[in-house]
């Protein structure tokens, strides 16, 4: 509405510039931008107002249903999937990832442990869930759902990454160089956007990651039901779009940089209250 | 099979206070998809809601709702330890019940 009045009046502007001739137009004051924080508060607003029928709950029955009841063709199920906390338990495990599994020897992220342990135990294909890592509108992938589900075990609980191991010290260090590496045909790096305070993308304000109040933000916000399409989007999604977006050469599903990324960012938003999971528009 | 619904039931003050959540594509008919083929229409086509056995709330609903809707609404009468029965049936013929009590 504003814009358009501001269209009016400049096409206001011209037209009398053109009937008076030389006349100088009226110096017009460009629209008033409303301020960031406004914009902020009214997606706030609308988030509050969506957060309490979040539909990512109904990926969450379903990655519940999947982690409970599916057993794998040798009788195996998501009980005996560790991850972090031991055998099973899932309270609590999502925010204490990315974490060193000495099972396996290496710094895994939620989503790659989640995935797998549904190797493993579940008889899922890792080339099967490759083919479809991430949630389109004809589908949801299993392992979504039960990252999904892992998630909202650890809803309202501090995030505490470990950083005892050295794995895991490293892998910190990792993604924080990654998070700061200039390249590509934009010459961007992830700090480019969210380096620094107040930065922002069309209306959408932007989390500075490196400070730990900021960066829960961007955490917390998934997994996240995304309601353009009403599908469940996970950390590695939005790791993997981010790249994309930077024009970057588009990382393996899983790839070790993008648990670094996220052992960087976690570990900056170690001791904020985990929300999510969240709702995307 | 359809996914099972989320029922939220709570009484404030003498109003129950019931929301549900329902599982479903929601296809409007109007979509194509990447091949560009039509994506046939697929919503929920009515509603039915029992609280203690009583029918209150019968509705028609059609494509211009949104995929994995959310419906929300007050029931004057109700009281704690109802059932709520819910219902939804699809232009398909595929339908679902599901049943919550009000706390």
């Amino acid at each position: 509405m504003k814009q358009r009045l501001g269209m009016l009046i400049a096409a206001t502007a011209l037209a009398t510039a053109f009937a008076a001739h030389a006349q100088p137009a009226p110096k017009k004051a460009a629209p008033k931008a409303p301020a960031k924080s406004a914009i902020t508060a009214e997606f706030e607003k609308f988030r509050e107002v969506l957060e309490e029928d979040n539909p990512a709950e109904l990926f969450e029955a379903r990655g519940e249903e999947i982690w409970k009841t599916r057993k794998g063709p040798d009788g195996a199920s998501m009980a005996q999937c560790d991850l972090g906390l031991g055998p099973g338990v899932v309270k609590g495990a999502y925010v204490r990832m990315p974490r060193w599994f000495a099972d396996v020897g290496q710094v895994m992220d939620a989503e790659r442990r989640v995935v797998h342990c549904m190797v493993k135990y579940l008889g899922y294909k890792e080339e099967d869930i490759r083919k479809q890592p991430f949630s389109n509108e004809q589908r949801t992938p299993d392992h979504v759902s039960v990252v999904t589900y892992v998630a909202a075990q650890s809803r309202g609980m501090k995030i505490a990454a470990p950083q005892k191991h050295p794995k895991e010290i490293e892998t910190y260090q990792i993604g924080k160089e990654i998070f700061a590496y200039r390249a590509g045909p934009y010459d961007f790096s992830c700090a480019t956007c969210h380096g620094a305070d107040g930065m922002r993308i069309r209306t959408q304000d932007l989390p500075n990651l490196r400070k730990p109040d900021q960066a829960v933000r961007a955490y917390q916000g998934w997994p996240g039901y995304r309601m353009t399409g009403g599908f469940m989007l996970t950390q590695q999604w939005r790791m993997n779009d981010c790249f994309r977006q930077q024009r970057f050469p588009e990382p393996n599903y899983l790839s070790d940089s993008v648990t670094a990324l996220l052992a960087y960012m976690t570990v900056t938003a170690n001791g904020q209250v985990y929300k999510g999971p969240g709702i995307k528009r | 099979m359809a996914d099972p619904m989320k029922i939220r039931a709570q009484m404030k003050g003498d109003t129950a206070d019931i929301r549900v959540l329902m599982s479903h594509a929601m296809e409007t008919g109007q979509r194509k998809d990447n091949a560009g083929n039509t994506v046939p229409a697929h919503y929920i086509q009515s509603i039915t809601v029992d609280v203690g056995g009583k029918r209150v709330l019968q509705g028609q609903t059609g494509p211009a709702i949104s995929r994995n809707p959310v419906f929300g609404f007050k029931v004057k009468g109700a009281k704690a330890g109802d059932k709520v029965v819910i219902n939804w049936v699809d232009n398909k013929g595929d339908k679902r019940t599901d049943e919550a009590t009000i706390g």
